[in-house]
């Protein structure tokens, strides 16, 4: 075969290949939102899942969801913040910095079942939080911690080395100069992994099966008070997140609209992490032009 | 943390430049030990199985038949591991090539409307929960299969192919990066030899980036390796080696969800499915070697 003709059909390919790519998000996307939205209603939204009968919300779940997100990332950002900063600004270069670079990437490989699963012995069973938010939140803190750290590292990498330098140069302290100067300017780009990570968090559901618990307990959403059993805000009650409740019911739920309601919690899911892209994208570029004065 | 102002005799601003170093150390102090935590308690508790209870540790790995409630109960976790295997290559061969075409798209076909389009789908592609992919996996891919192939549906295919969409951007993030590195110089001289587009690709650009390539196959065979629902959703739940594709069978991941939370703790079947996270776990150590070792080869 000419050369020529080789270039135009492995170009054509390629093509082909990319568009495909494109039409499979597409069409999953719109796949999950065409069956999905026509099940969302407020009503949907607010209201408890019945077991047997059809016409079950996910009021319970949605609300799980969104506080064990928030539990996670008030665990996760001071950590992980802490050790990016220590591994970026701090860690001498020596063979115990390269050990725990290793350590941290083995870290974040690991499947999020064998994390749920360390889960289950350490939080649940070892310090006796049992099947709970707490639980759920600690394990996915150590999912997401990996993550956290090499945003931190990429969003203080991103801080130019003459900024730092000329506020050495003042006499701050090192701690000073990162708080101070480092940070703000590491701000648009920790922001925007946060957000990400955030949505990954939302999704996540292997590491949360056997440490926040498959069931949801009655929930008596005008009792605030985070100390009594029935109160949404308690964080020792066990909890079933928006993304376990789409596994539960796909394989052994029992209602008769369960295809339904896994269609329209799965809409409510990406339409959710949606959402986390475009504000992560927008953020990030917000406060870069903000910080950077272009345009 | 700018408040850290405590009644001592030292400076302020050296009390506040210790308070933040100790903080930070023991963040990263708090990660390294539940890391090696992690690994400890697994590991004591897969072992277990075969120093406790007495289950061989070949039969474990080689038998063909588990039956872990059975008289005697039988612990031969091979099909879990043939499935974990099976599937994860599999998805990994569909999602190689795509990943890589992708990849040249967005970096030397097109890099205007790649880095517009194509990034931010591939992005979007990463961002869906697994269970999504799990519940349309049960909905399109299976019924599909069922009217196409005999069979359920259910089965390594099915899995493969959902994981195949899981794992591309993985495989595509880490191919544009690579691509996207290549001194410029190396594509530029082929051009002038009069090469065309393919040849360069071809002959210059996939043998130069190829070990950064395999680590991003790697890469994508570690996480589908791992990947725990969207698979358990399709892959049929059968603990056996299937004779087809297409045949219901089971994975290391499937079975620990599945059994994980109907077992009581201590009993030897819970024992044996901890011995089938700790072999998930070393897997990962293989994986995270093999990486290491890739990019070690790329630097040259």
């Amino acid at each position: 075969m000419n050369a020529k003709t080789a270039d135009k059909i492995a170009t054509a390919v390629i093509i082909a290949v990319a568009a495909f790519i494109v039409l499979l998000l597409i069409g999953l996307l719109g796949y999950i939102l065409v069956r999905g939205l026509g099940h969302i209603s407020f009503d949907f939204l607010t209201s408890a899942p019945e077991t047997i009968r059809a016409g079950g919300g996910i009021g319970p779940q949605l609300f799980n969801s969104l506080f064990l997100l928030v539990l996670t990332m008030l665990i996760t950002i001071p950590l992980g913040l802490g050790a990016g900063i220590y591994m970026s600004e701090y860690a001498p270069v020596n063979r115990v910095t390269a050990f725990i670079r290793l350590v941290v990437e083995v870290l974040s490989s690991f499947p999020s079942i064998v994390v749920g699963l360390f889960g289950l012995l350490i939080f649940v069973n070892l310090f006796e939080f049992g099947f709970s938010l707490f639980s759920g939140a600690l394990a996915l803190t150590v999912f997401n911690l990996p993550l956290m750290v090499r945003i931190t590292e990429q969003g203080l990498r991103s801080v130019p080395q003459a900024q730092k330098e000329a506020s050495l140069a003042l006499g701050l302290t090192k701690w000073k100069t990162i708080t101070s100067v480092m940070l703000p300017i590491a701000i648009p780009v920790i922001l925007t992994g946060t957000i990400l990570a955030a949505g990954r968090v939302f999704g996540e559901a292997a590491a949360l099966l056997f440490t926040a618990g498959m069931s949801s307990p009655r929930l008596d959403f005008s009792d605030w008070n985070p100390l009594h059993d029935v109160s949404p805000l308690n964080p020792f009650r066990p909890a079933e997140t928006l993304a376990v409740h789409i596994w539960k019911i796909n394989s052994e739920g029992l209602a008769p609209d369960a295809p339904e309601i896994a269609a329209g919690a799965s809409a409510v899911l990406i339409l959710t992490v949606l959402l986390f892209n475009l504000v992560a994208r927008w953020l990030g570029r917000y406060m870069y032009r903000k910080f950077t004065a272009i345009k | 943390m700018a408040q850290s102002f405590e009644r001592q005799k030292a400076k302020p601003h050296v009390t506040e430049e210790w308070v933040g170093r100790v903080y930070t150390l023991l963040c990263i102090f708090l990660l390294v030990a539940t890391i090696f935590s992690m690994v400890y308690f697994v590991a004591s508790r897969g072992l277990t199985t075969f120093f406790g209870d007495g289950v061989n540790v070949l039969e474990l790995l080689t038998g063909i038949k588990w039956n872990p409630e059975g008289e005697p109960a039988v612990f031969g976790a091979l099909p879990f591991i043939f499935g974990s295997f099976s599937t994860s290559i599999l998805a990994a061969l569909i999602s190689a090539p795509l990943g890589f075409c992708a990849a040249v798209f967005m970096v030397e076909i097109a890099p205007r409307f790649g880095r517009k389009y194509l990034q931010p789908v591939i992005e979007l592609l990463a961002g869906i929960p697994s269970v999504v992919y799990g519940f349309v996996g049960l909905s399109v891919i299976v019924p599909l299969f069922r009217d196409i192939f005999p069979g359920q549906g259910l089965g390594i295919a099915a899995g493969a192919l959902v994981l195949s969409i899981m794992i591309l951007p993985t495989i595509t993030t880490i191919a544009t990066d690579a691509l996207a590195g290549l001194p410029s110089g190396l594509k530029e001289g082929s051009y002038a030899l009069g090469s065309t587009r393919w040849q360069t690709i071809s002959r210059i650009v996939l043998p130069t980036t190829l070990p950064a390539l395999l680590t991003g196959i790697v890469l994508g065979i570690a996480r589908a390796f791992g990947e725990a629902l969207a698979v358990q959703m399709v892959i049929g739940n059968a603990p056996h080696i299937p004779r087809s594709l297409f045949e219901s069978t089971s994975t290391l991941t499937s079975a620990i969800t599945l059994s994980m939370g109907n077992t009581a703790m201590g009993s030897v079947h819970n024992n044996a499915l901890w011995s089938l996270a700790l072999i998930l776990m070393l897997m990962t150590f293989i994986f995270v070697f093999i990486v290491r070792w890739l990019e070690g080869r790329s630097k040259i």
